[in-house]
């Protein structure tokens, strides 16, 4: 989709390239991270797509065209742009902010008001409070949707984004790179997304690319990175504890193993049976398909013969989103080696065990070593 | 009450110079505000030119408007035509510099936003960068327009017309009616107007 090709940059009165030699091949629907400290060439990188600056030598291709061929402002209107500052204008409401590239590109009034109403919601903000409001009266983090919305407004396919969450507090950026992703699930556009923080590179990014001095010193999946950085500066990036790191990167949907369901109405000698045959360590109830928030345990059923003694409840569960390392932290809170999985309309998808964690944390410590 | 008497025996007067007066000065604002404004908007590519340009109109203001006026009399001559050209120097430097400051005032990050986005330079200026300099703009076409107003006055000593001639025409007669009449009248004109385009000023700003 975007393709350096052996892309360098100097800046003029510069001693050394800000971007040197760069190949690199961004594929269409993912999430290119530019990670890497001040000064190492990212935010270049990344607006030499658009040709806010123009590189020195190599090429770069969008969309199979040499982007020197295509006009600039056609290039950029069909680009999405989002900056940490944001750069709402400020004399324009909301809806008008984001009818910008809609307007440029000639769309119908209705349809530019529609899809306004549309996006707002896309970015959780009611159309009919948000549409008239001027960006002074948004909080920062209102600010950075009203951003999201705008550089999506024209249904772009490429989106360029430079630390756009670096400018909120904490707890505002990590509900906003929630969202993000969630909106990304959605939207499949390709994105290019520079930040100076690997936690963030590792959570939002399907592959980073780790820049230094200009150079791309190692280009990975989070799990790649985390597993084998390739030089003694990328193991500083990261910082240690990639073990505990990767845990964020594992999610029960994938973690968990699917229950075994048994009906309320079985006997404790078709329980055991099927606690057998299964080798599973507990069932959940299940009357008339749908699972119950209750299980028997295999333990507590072994020494019993009356069925209803064995019955737990299920007080608490983690949702199919939960990391890895959201369970290890339950099950020490807990005390339990193991944990019920949930989806979003609570019914128990399925069982997490303290095995099964250690298993597929090492299992990527080591994968592709061989 | 000699005062009144003389101000409505010489009504007709008074209001002919009155006209003439604000004719001269709006002809030199109109002209003035266009070339300031063009300026002040050119001079935004270029931080040399820009402290050159300004240094030149800090310069044209420290001549005294009299001698100012005079000096053109030898290229255009006397009457009005001198005199606009003499209103238009002397109040380019509030608006160039008003123009300038509020538009290179702008958050950079908003142009790069602009540009990012695909809009093309025209209009950057004419949808982002002009509408939010419009309050400092504004604020140097009040400034630059109530000198003129002021100035105008000594239009008339190169036979311009207007409310000046009052005031000259009464140190020379040692009447100080005549002089009290076109002071206050410069000064009435020049509230008024003060007070019309602050009015304009906050309308747009909101």
């Amino acid at each position: 989709m975007i393709k350096f090709e052996c892309v360098s940059k100097r800046y003029p009165n510069e001693p050394v390239d800000a971007v040197d030699r760069l190949s690199l091949h961004i594929r269409a629907g993912e999430i290119c991270m530019l990670v890497g400290p001040s000064g190492c060439g990212k935010t270049t990188t990344m607006k030499m797509v658009n040709k806010l600056i123009e590189p020195t030598s190599g090429t770069i291709h969008i969309d199979g065209r040499d982007s020197r061929a295509i006009d600039t402002i056609e290039l950029r209107l069909n680009i999405g742009y989002i900056i940490q500052e944001i750069g709402l204008f400020p004399h324009m409401t909301v809806a008008e902010n984001i009818a910008t590239v809609p307007v440029e590109l000639g769309w119908t009034k209705a349809r530019i008001s529609a899809r306004i109403d549309e996006l707002l919601e896309l970015v959780d903000l009611d159309p009919r409070i948000y549409r008239q409001k001027k960006p002074r009266e948004l909080s920062g983090g209102q600010k950075q949707r009203v951003g999201v919305a705008r550089a999506l407004a024209a249904d772009p396919r490429i989106m360029l984004m430079d630390e756009p969450f670096g400018a909120l507090d904490p707890i505002t950026r990590a509900k906003m790179q929630d969202e993000f992703l969630k909106i990304q699930e959605k939207i499949r556009k390709t994105i290019v997304f520079v930040t100076h923080d690997i936690e963030e590179a590792m959570k939002m990014g399907d592959r980073i690319a780790v820049l230094k001095a200009g150079r791309m010193v190692q280009l990975g999946t989070p799990m790649e990175i985390l597993a084998h950085p390739a030089d003694p500066f990328v193991s500083e990036l990261i910082g240690g504890r990639q073990a505990l790191k990767m845990m964020n990167l594992i999610f029960c949907d994938r973690l968990m193993h699917e229950v075994v369901a048994v009906d309320r109405g079985q006997s404790v000698e078709g329980a055991r049976r099927l606690i057998a045959e299964s080798g599973a360590g507990r069932l959940v109830l299940s009357s008339g398909g749908v699972h119950e928030r209750f299980y028997v345990d295999a333990q507590t059923l072994a020494q019993t013969h009356d069925f209803n003694a064995a019955i737990r409840p299920i007080a608490r569960a983690l949702r199919l989103r939960a990391s890895a390392q959201d369970a290890l932290s339950e099950m020490l809170r807990t005390g339990e080696r193991f944990l019920f999985v949930e989806d979003d309309s609570h019914e128990v998808k399925g069982v997490v065990d303290l095995e099964d964690l250690f298993r597929q944390v090492s299992e990527h410590e080591h994968a592709d070593q061989a | 009450m000699a005062f009144i008497g003389f101000f409505v025996a010489r009504w007709q007067t008074i209001l002919q110079l009155t006209i003439e007066h604000l004719v001269i000065v709006l002809v030199a604002m109109v002209i003035s505000i266009v070339l300031g404004v063009s300026v002040g908007i050119l001079i935004c590519r270029s931080r040399t030119l820009a402290r050159i340009v300004l240094n030149l109109t800090n310069i044209m203001m420290t001549i005294p408007s009299l001698a100012l006026f005079s000096l053109l009399i030898p290229v255009l001559g006397i009457g009005k035509a001198p005199a606009i050209v003499g209103l238009v120097a002397y109040t380019q430097l509030p608006l160039v510099r008003n123009v300038y400051t509020g538009i290179t005032g702008i958050n950079p990050a908003i142009i790069e936003a602009a540009q990012g986005m695909g809009l093309t330079e025209r209009k950057i200026l004419f949808k982002i960068k002009l509408p939010l300099a419009f309050p400092a703009v504004m604020a140097g076409i009040r400034t630059a327009t109530v000198m003129g107003i002021g100035i105008g006055a000594i239009a008339a000593y190169i036979g311009a017309g207007g409310l000046g001639v009052f005031i000259f025409q009464g140190i020379s007669r040692t009447n100080d009616k005549m002089v009290l009449i076109g002071a206050v009248l410069i000064s009435l004109i020049s509230i008024l107007t003060d007070r019309v385009l602050a009015r304009v000023q906050r309308k747009f700003n909101r």
